[in-house]
């Protein structure tokens, strides 16, 4: 994100600190115009104050915030165009569908007519029109969300902040309720903040991901970059399963890196898949990119095995491979066919491989 | 809607309750009723008997007098119009200073609230009657109030406050207020900080978000904590008998006086039904319209 122009959201390093604990460390982030953003993190990584720092609701001790360019420093929460989407939804359990929607055109003094418009539009857009005169408590739990989210977005704010939008919701709901959530991002263009600490639902909601550790962003990507390029350890752990080595590099063979781990693994990688040899610290791979066959693979990295465990569920299965050094392996096969993982059991021998392209490098 | 079959266990933890309301509202409301239509007589007790005997004649011995009474008679009513305005008096002032004591306690931090609630309830571990008499000592023509006005030359003679409505209907609010404020700290303490919250991001200032937030919500249980005030003041009649004047007869002293001075149990069993009745109906129709304690019937 070079071109600032594009940037609604620029944080410059921004720190906050609660009873000399550090919560925020030099936060630096930019957020482009019209994306899904989602600030993933454990409870404790800094991502709520973040939240609030944007929402005007803590002030940062040091670094700057702009909104659309324009330094946010003097102005209060209520002047800010920035709206936020609670966990609970807080809806107003006294007041019906419309006038939870309408309140806060109400609250800024918008004319009447002007405020029709408004409302038809944002029920429109979350398909609550025939709900209007319905309470929050008539309501489904999707339904609600979408009362929340049509309060918001009613007052056209640059930045809407959603607060782990998905907590309050069934786990059978959620993946529709996500799908319903990006296609009102889409239609309205308006920039989403989520907070979340559910890896999942960040991959599949967000354009980018900012990974928060310890009061850092650790990593600002695309969800697909942050799993098949993490810059660091932490990074590749926290989002999906990976196994990690650690070891040094030891030269190269037909224009591949040789990578020798501390367990006693060669690992070949493509030599596209690190442009700084020197800086290569582990290197890991996650658990699809394994091939695990009977016979012998041809392949750059092989080295034979043992399964230790394989636990089936449908559309893979998930093994634990043990190599003659003992270093343990998880494998992810997927079930096509009658191929591969349905056919092993625990205790056979078996060969893996491991393209070289499959290699994921990390400098930290 | 499914029914099941009661299980013994079930049927003894409503018995517990029922037995207790069979004795001690059902059964006592019967006799006070029965005892508004028996005769009067020049005796101890000062009835007749409800059935005699006399020369193989049984006779009952039942009249509507005391009800005639009460129709009849101007005092009766105007007793009744009185206690029923020092009654909504004593409401509106519990209202008006109890909310904003309520909404303070609730909006003061956690650890503190309950300090607060301890604190509002603390003079009612000194007994009723001494804190009313500790009112008469403040409020006399000679009290420190008066004395303290004399002083500063403000005033030359004193006020008189003492033995007049507004003493009853000071004391008044000051004995009921806690029966007000506590419900009502409980539906305010209960409301989510969320809410407001929300009001203030969408763009609410303070004084808004309470009108159209906080006030809507708090409604249910404000007119619950009245009506918890309004009733027991319908039937006061010791503050008034200490403080008030002769404007200030109520129908909980009329009552009084008909049983022990007058000696007419009848006609004093009468205003205790017509009482009862007279509060019975609005409060009922309160508790169709709201849900148990204050809380929004969905």
């Amino acid at each position: 994100m070079s071109n600032h122009e594009s940037a609604i959201l620029e944080i410059d390093g921004v720190s906050k600190t609660f009873d000399r604990t550090p919560v925020l460390r030099d936060v630096n982030l930019e957020v482009p115009r019209g994306t899904i953003v989602a600030l993933l993190g454990a409870s404790g990584s800094g991502k709520t104050t973040l939240l609030q720092i944007i929402a005007g609701l803590q002030d940062p001790d040091a670094g700057t915030l702009r909104i659309d360019g324009k330094d946010m420093r003097a102005v209060p929460p209520f002047e800010r165009s920035v709206n936020m989407m609670f966990q609970s939804y807080a809806l107003f359990p006294h007041l019906t569908v419309l006038g939870n929607v309408e309140y806060g055109l109400k609250a800024r003094g918008v004319k009447r007519a002007e405020r029709q418009r408004r409302l038809a539009w944002a029920l429109e857009l979350t398909r609550l029109a025939e709900f209007g005169d319905r309470r929050p408590d008539q309501l489904s739990g999707g339904q609600r969300q979408r009362v929340a989210l049509a309060r918001c977005l009613v007052m056209q704010p640059a930045i809407l902040l959603l607060d782990e939008p998905m907590a309050a919701l069934d786990r059978g709901l959620r993946a529709q309720v996500q799908q319903e959530l990006i296609s009102i991002q889409r239609k309205v263009g308006t920039t989403f903040i989520v907070v979340t600490h559910d890896q999942e639902e960040a991959m599949a909601i967000s354009d980018y991901i900012a990974v928060m550790d310890k009061g850092r962003i650790a990593q600002f990507d695309p969800p697909r970059i942050l799993y098949e390029n993490p810059r660091s350890r932490f990074v590749a752990s926290f989002l999906g399963n990976i196994n990690l080595f650690d070891g040094s590099v030891g030269g190269s063979e037909s224009g591949r890196l040789r990578f020798a781990t501390d367990d006693g693994l060669e690992i070949f990688i493509a030599p596209e898949n690190c442009a700084d040899p020197k800086s290569i610290c582990t290197v890991g791979f996650r658990p699809e990119r394994l091939l695990v066959s009977r016979i012998p693979i041809d392949c750059p990295n092989h080295w034979p095995g043992v399964i230790e465990q394989v636990s089936y569920s449908g559309t893979f299965s998930r093994a634990t491979i043990r190599t003659p050094a003992g270093r343990l392996l998880d494998a992810t096969l997927m079930n096509v066919g009658g191929a591969a993982g349905s056919e092993l059991l625990a205790g056979d021998a078996v060969h893996v491989g491991l393209p070289p392209d499959g290699v994921v490098v990390m400098t930290q | 809607m499914t029914t099941r079959r009661l299980s013994a266990v079930d049927r003894s933890t409503i018995a517990i309750p029922l037995i207790w309301l069979l004795a001690l509202l059902a059964v006592p409301l019967m006799a006070v009723a029965l005892l508004s239509v028996r005769v009067v007589a020049d005796a101890i007790p000062p009835i007749e008997p409800l059935v005699s005997s006399a020369g193989g004649h049984w006779a009952v011995h039942a009249s509507m007098r005391a009800y005639h009474l009460l129709g009849a008679d101007v005092l009766y009513r105007s007793a009744f119009l009185s206690a029923l305005v020092n009654a909504a008096c004593t409401m509106i002032g519990c209202v008006v200073i109890g909310f904003p004591i309520a909404l303070a306690i609730a909006q003061a931090p956690v650890a503190r609230r309950n300090l607060y609630v301890f604190l509002a309830v603390l003079p009612f571990w000194t007994s009723f009657l001494l804190r009313a008499y500790a009112w008469i000592g403040l409020i006399r023509d000679s009290g420190p109030i008066n004395s303290l006005l004399l002083s500063l030359g403000l005033i030359h003679d004193p006020i008189p406050m003492l033995f007049s409505p507004a003493a009853v209907w000071l004391v008044m609010v000051y004995s009921y207020l806690p029966f007000f404020v506590l419900p009502m700290y409980a539906v305010l303490e209960s409301l989510p900080a969320e809410l407001l919250a929300a009001a203030a991001d969408l763009g609410a200032r303070p004084a808004y978000a309470f009108r159209t937030v906080t006030l809507p919500l708090a409604l249910p249980g404000l007119i619950s904590g009245a009506v918890l005030v309004f009733i027991p003041a319908v039937g006061e009649y010791v503050i008034p008998e200490l403080v008030g004047n002769s404007s200030t007869i109520m129908i909980g002293g009329i009552l009084w006086e008909e049983f022990f001075q007058n000696r007419d149990w009848p006609l004093a069993a009468a205003i205790a039904i017509a009482t009862f009745l007279l509060l019975m109906i609005p409060s009922y129709v309160l508790r169709r319209w709201l849900g148990p304690l204050g809380t929004v019937k969905q």
